[in-house]
């Protein structure tokens, strides 16, 4: 039998707030245990929430740039369990009227296609602090700092049917929180976290199999991998006439398998009900629209502008759009060398790689787009040869700037004066009549060794200042 | 010359005029505490040398020409309110050795008034309860006589002010923990309009209906006092900014022309006659007084209790969560893993009354029963909210009787569970509407007092403290005093 894959997302993003949901402790990633904390987030007795605006604000950004609904009037509500973790025993969070209401967020396609993807919902909440095993023998020890940090919960449809849509849409995401700077989309510290609900039915069938649940799996390609194993399970479950559990799994990397977490059966009734702690959070038109007008250029206008305006494939549009910072650094280089193409080609290429060998990211790096942009304009009028321009490159990423002074320092300048090259070849053929003799006689295939011995020379001669092109047009008709 | 049962007014003109010391009024104030109080039970924590330091420090502000009417007054806290450094339980053995890092907002607007803050008052156990005896400190007794309840869960409070220790102990009220106690011992208690005094550093009983307010031997005092308690508080969201008026300039305001309404439904079956009888006689007094009395209905007042034990625990399961036994508070000995720590601390951290309501709330929430429980105590609650609304759209105040019967006995088996619980059955309304409502003496029945409420327009705590301060004007119940003679 064929099966169909049909899965739904739930993806916490961590807000890039500076305080805490609903206190004034600081958000900040890795400080020593327990020291963003107060009184709340310890849930001392008689400690009360007040919200965070900036949260609110960012939900907003958030909603407008899905395409959603901003719920008027959204409220927030206590979600009971006990957890060493959970302080207050309740975690806050949006149950029954969140904030932003359904949308349907277009995820790119590699070919160049959107593949939509509908926003069941997104919800404000607060997250918990963490276990700390090790620490203290024999006992498992609470850090809080991260506890009250802001998340926004994205609950998609079941809209998904292969591995590689979850992916697209996990990178949507992540290039679209970032550029809109309402979370850093930091994966291994947890700021983006996933739990994809997956379940398979017969090809054709419409009614939908009884799903797990694969929590907080915390890279893109354990996504894909745990996919792909529990899809696999559930298929030989199914296969071999068993049924698939309704449960929450946890994906093991090591072991390549996906284990049952707690079942459903078991599991808590979180007696939902309105934290009366906290007032409504109403939010009118005018605050949707100033925060509207606020917002950046958004990943899929750039893409559209990238192809249709600069003439970029849609390949190159995608990669230059996935950051924020990238797509700004490549803007100005495109902008300031008129040479859109060339720009994506740098930017994708030499500068991607040198920022993948380091680890770092644009905005981190020594290089300037504007030099950048100077270098191509120093390809582009035929100052500097390709392999010339790798040099300058090289400099300008220790740190270097303005490209003409590396140029002339390095004395790296092309040599693209016909009289000066012609002076060099003539010579070249009177010092190689051996050479020039086998030249004539040869076939198609030794004619280019021979070539190529010609300009090696030439280079030689010129120091490799020789302007290739021009070189091998000149060898070709000396040697005629 | 004896300072007891002065008012706060007379005690402040003295202050001022140097005619007494805010260490003279400490110092006897810990006198009565420590002569009394072992058979009273009222303060279940005193802590005289810092308040004499801070007596000292108040009367070097006078000397210096400082004179805010609450300077160097002594006072108590109800054992609710978080105190820094000062242990604070609830009443709790959960909380028994709970020093708190922080002062609530109240604690902290009282000592900026300059009050002196002598330590804390007894209370039923996370204020659940009307007698006073769920508190782990054990009961505390009525002045008026020491075989019976003072009432809960503000108990302490009202029998410390009763008894004379103090003029001023703060309270709590979610339904009715500040009027039915102030009622019992014969003083005079204002729980505010909801979000008119802040919450914070407040234990959380139920969070939509607490409220802390003054409790004092006059309407006076009370406004002196939340002058100073209420107002705007950035650390509570629900604290509202509405503007905080003199309420002590209002107070002589002649009330002719006053309309008060007298719900059917506050002499039913539930009201003792003899209390019918002292709380008509006072309403006449208003009428004498120039107000007008017109027959209302609060149709819906039989449903107010039931309505309210559905959502105060179902909120209160969630409060109480934070009880754990991991980060402070009681903890079990040894636990054998997460599930005995919470099972075995929570079962031997709280009293009955408490699990009995975090049981009830949970009950109440659970997906089974929410819709049909603590959905529809939300749909009644707004239900009764409108009738009051519209009953006060018609007259000025309502009046009736605070609770439906005298101060009873301790220990009292011949009352069941929910007996206990229709000692809220009339203050019940003004928590699940939000309105104020004040609880002053109206009379004596037996030798016990009763207490006449009256039920104000949110935010018409002036207009409350203006009637309530004219009936004390024309009558001498809220200067009546205990004999204390079991005591002495």
């Amino acid at each position: 039998m064929h099966w169909e894959m049909v899965m739904g997302l739930e993806v916490h993003l961590q807000l890039a707030t500076h305080s805490k949901i609903f206190s004034s402790s600081s958000t900040q990633f890795g400080a020593e245990v327990n020291t963003h904390t107060n009184p709340l987030d310890m849930a001392l007795p008689g400690t009360l929430p007040v919200l965070n605006h900036e949260a609110v604000t960012q939900a907003i950004v958030f909603g407008l740039g899905v395409g959603a609904e901003i719920g008027k009037i959204s409220r927030f509500d206590r979600k009971n369990y006990f957890y060493p973790d959970l302080p207050k025993g309740y975690q806050i969070s949006q149950f029954f009227e969140p904030i932003v209401k359904e949308g349907i967020f277009d995820v790119p396609l590699e070919d160049g296609s959107t593949f939509p993807v509908r926003i069941l919902r997104a919800h404000l909440e607060e997250d918990a602090g963490k276990s700390v095993h090790d620490a203290i023998p024999g006992h498992t020890g609470i850090d809080l700092n991260r506890a009250g940090t802001p998340l926004l919960e994205v609950v998609t449809e079941p809209d998904f049917r292969t591995a590689e849509q979850v992916i697209a849409y996990l990178k949507a995401l992540h290039a679209l929180v970032t550029y809109l700077g309402i979370s850093d989309g930091n994966m291994s510290e947890g700021s983006m976290r996933c739990d994809v609900n997956i379940s398979l039915r017969p090809n054709g069938e419409s009614a939908y199999g009884t799903r797990t649940e694969l929590k907080n799996i915390n890279s893109f390609r354990f996504i894909e991998r745990a996919i792909r194993v529990e899809s696999q399970r559930q298929q030989d479950l199914l296969e071999a006439g068993h049924t698939v559990t309704q449960e929450t799994r946890l994906f093991d990397p090591e072991r390549d398998e996906t284990r049952a977490m707690r079942s459903k059966e078991v599991a808590n009734d979180y007696r939902y009900f309105p934290d009366p702690d906290l007032l409504p959070i109403v939010i009118d038109d005018a605050t949707i629209e100033d925060i509207k007008a606020s917002l950046p250029e958004l990943p899929v206008a750039k893409r559209r502008r990238y192809t249709e305006e600069l003439g970029l494939s849609n390949y190159d549009a995608n990669l230059l759009t996935q950051e924020r910072a990238t797509a700004e650094f490549f803007e100005v280089v495109a902008q300031t060398s008129e040479n859109p193409k060339s720009a994506a080609n740098w930017v994708l290429g030499d500068v991607s790689a040198a920022l993948n060998k380091e680890g770092i990211s644009v905005s981190d790096a020594a290089l300037s787009a504007i030099d950048l942009a100077a270098l191509i304009g120093r390809i582009d009028d035929n100052t500097l040869s390709s392999k010339m321009a790798k040099d300058v490159f090289d400099a300008l990423w220790q740190g270097e700037t303005n490209v003409d002074d590396i140029i002339d320092r390095k004395g790296l300048k092309q040599v693209s004066d016909s009289g000066a090259l012609e002076a060099i070849v003539n010579a070249l053929i009177n010092d190689n009549a051996a050479q020039v003799e086998q030249y004539r006689v040869a076939d198609e295939g030794k004619q280019k060794k021979l070539i190529g011995f010609f300009v090696g020379q030439a280079m030689k001669a010129s120091k490799g200042q020789a302007n290739p092109q021009l070189l091998n047009q000149l060898l070709k008709e000396k040697l005629g | 010359m004896s300072l007891t049962f002065k008012s706060i007014a007379t005690l402040s003109h003295d202050l001022k005029t140097g005619e007494v010391s805010s260490r003279q009024l400490v110092e006897q104030a810990v006198a009565r505490i420590e002569t009394l109080n072992p058979q009273l039970n009222a303060v279940v924590c005193l802590e005289a040398e810092q308040a004499l330091a801070n007596a000292d420090q108040a009367d070097a502000k006078r000397a210096k020409g400082e004179h805010s009417p609450l300077l160097g007054i002594p006072m108590l806290h109800k054992d609710i309110f978080c105190t820094q450094g000062m242990r604070t339980t609830c009443g709790s053995k959960m909380l028994k050795d709970f020093v708190p890092p922080y002062d609530a907002t109240v604690v902290q607007k009282l000592r900026a008034a300059g009050m002196i803050n002598l330590g804390k008052c007894n209370m039923d156990e996370f204020a659940m309860g009307s007698s006073n005896e769920t508190s782990v400190f054990g009961a505390c007794k009525n002045p008026w006589d020491m075989t019976r309840v003072p009432g809960g869960s503000s108990g302490g409070s009202a029998a410390a002010v009763a008894s004379g220790m103090v003029p001023l102990a703060t309270g709590t009220d979610t339904g009715g923990s500040i009027r039915q106690p102030a009622a019992l011992c014969g003083i005079t208690g204002l729980k505010p309009t909801y979000g008119r005094v802040s919450r914070y550093g407040m234990i959380a009983f139920a969070s939509s209906m607490d409220q802390a307010g003054p409790m004092a031997q006059s309407a006076q005092d009370c406004a002196l006092v939340l002058n100073a308690m209420a107002g705007h508080d950035p650390l509570d969201s629900t604290c509202d900014n509405t503007p905080v008026p003199n309420y002590h300039q209002t107070l002589e305001h002649p009330i002719a022309g006053l309309r008060v309404g007298v719900p059917k439904e506050f002499f039913s079956s539930h009201l003792d006659t003899a209390v019918a009888t002292v709380i008509d006689t006072a309403i006449r007094e208003l009428e004498r007084a120039g107000a007008t009395i017109k027959a209302v209905s609060l149709p819906s007042t039989d449903l107010a209790v039931s309505t309210y034990y559905v959502i105060a625990p179902a909120e209160a399961s969630a409060n109480l969560s934070r009880y754990d036994g991991v980060r402070y508070g009681y903890r079990c000995e040894a636990p054998n893993d997460l599930q005995d720590l919470y099972f075995r601390s929570r079962t031997e951290g709280f009293g009955a009354e408490v699990k009995r309501r975090i049981l009830v709330g949970t009950f109440t929430l659970s997906a089974a029963s929410y819709d049909q429980y603590f959905m529809k105590a939300q749909q009644v609650r707004h239900l009764i909210t409108q009738e009051y609304d519209h009953v006060l759209d018609e007259v000025d105040v309502i009046a009736g009787p605070a609770a439906p019967n005298t101060a009873f006995a301790l220990n009292d088996t011949s009352k069941s569970i929910t007996d206990m619980y229709m000692e809220d059955v009339f203050t019940i309304g003004a928590n699940l509407a939000g309105l104020p409502a004040i609880s002053l003496p109206a009379g004596l029945v037996n030798g016990l007092p009763v207490g006449l409420q009256l039920i104000g327009r949110r935010f018409g705590e002036a207009q409350l403290l203006n009637v309530a301060h004219q009936f004390q004007n024309r009558t001498d119940w809220h200067t009546r005093r205990p004999t204390l003679e079991a005591v002495r």
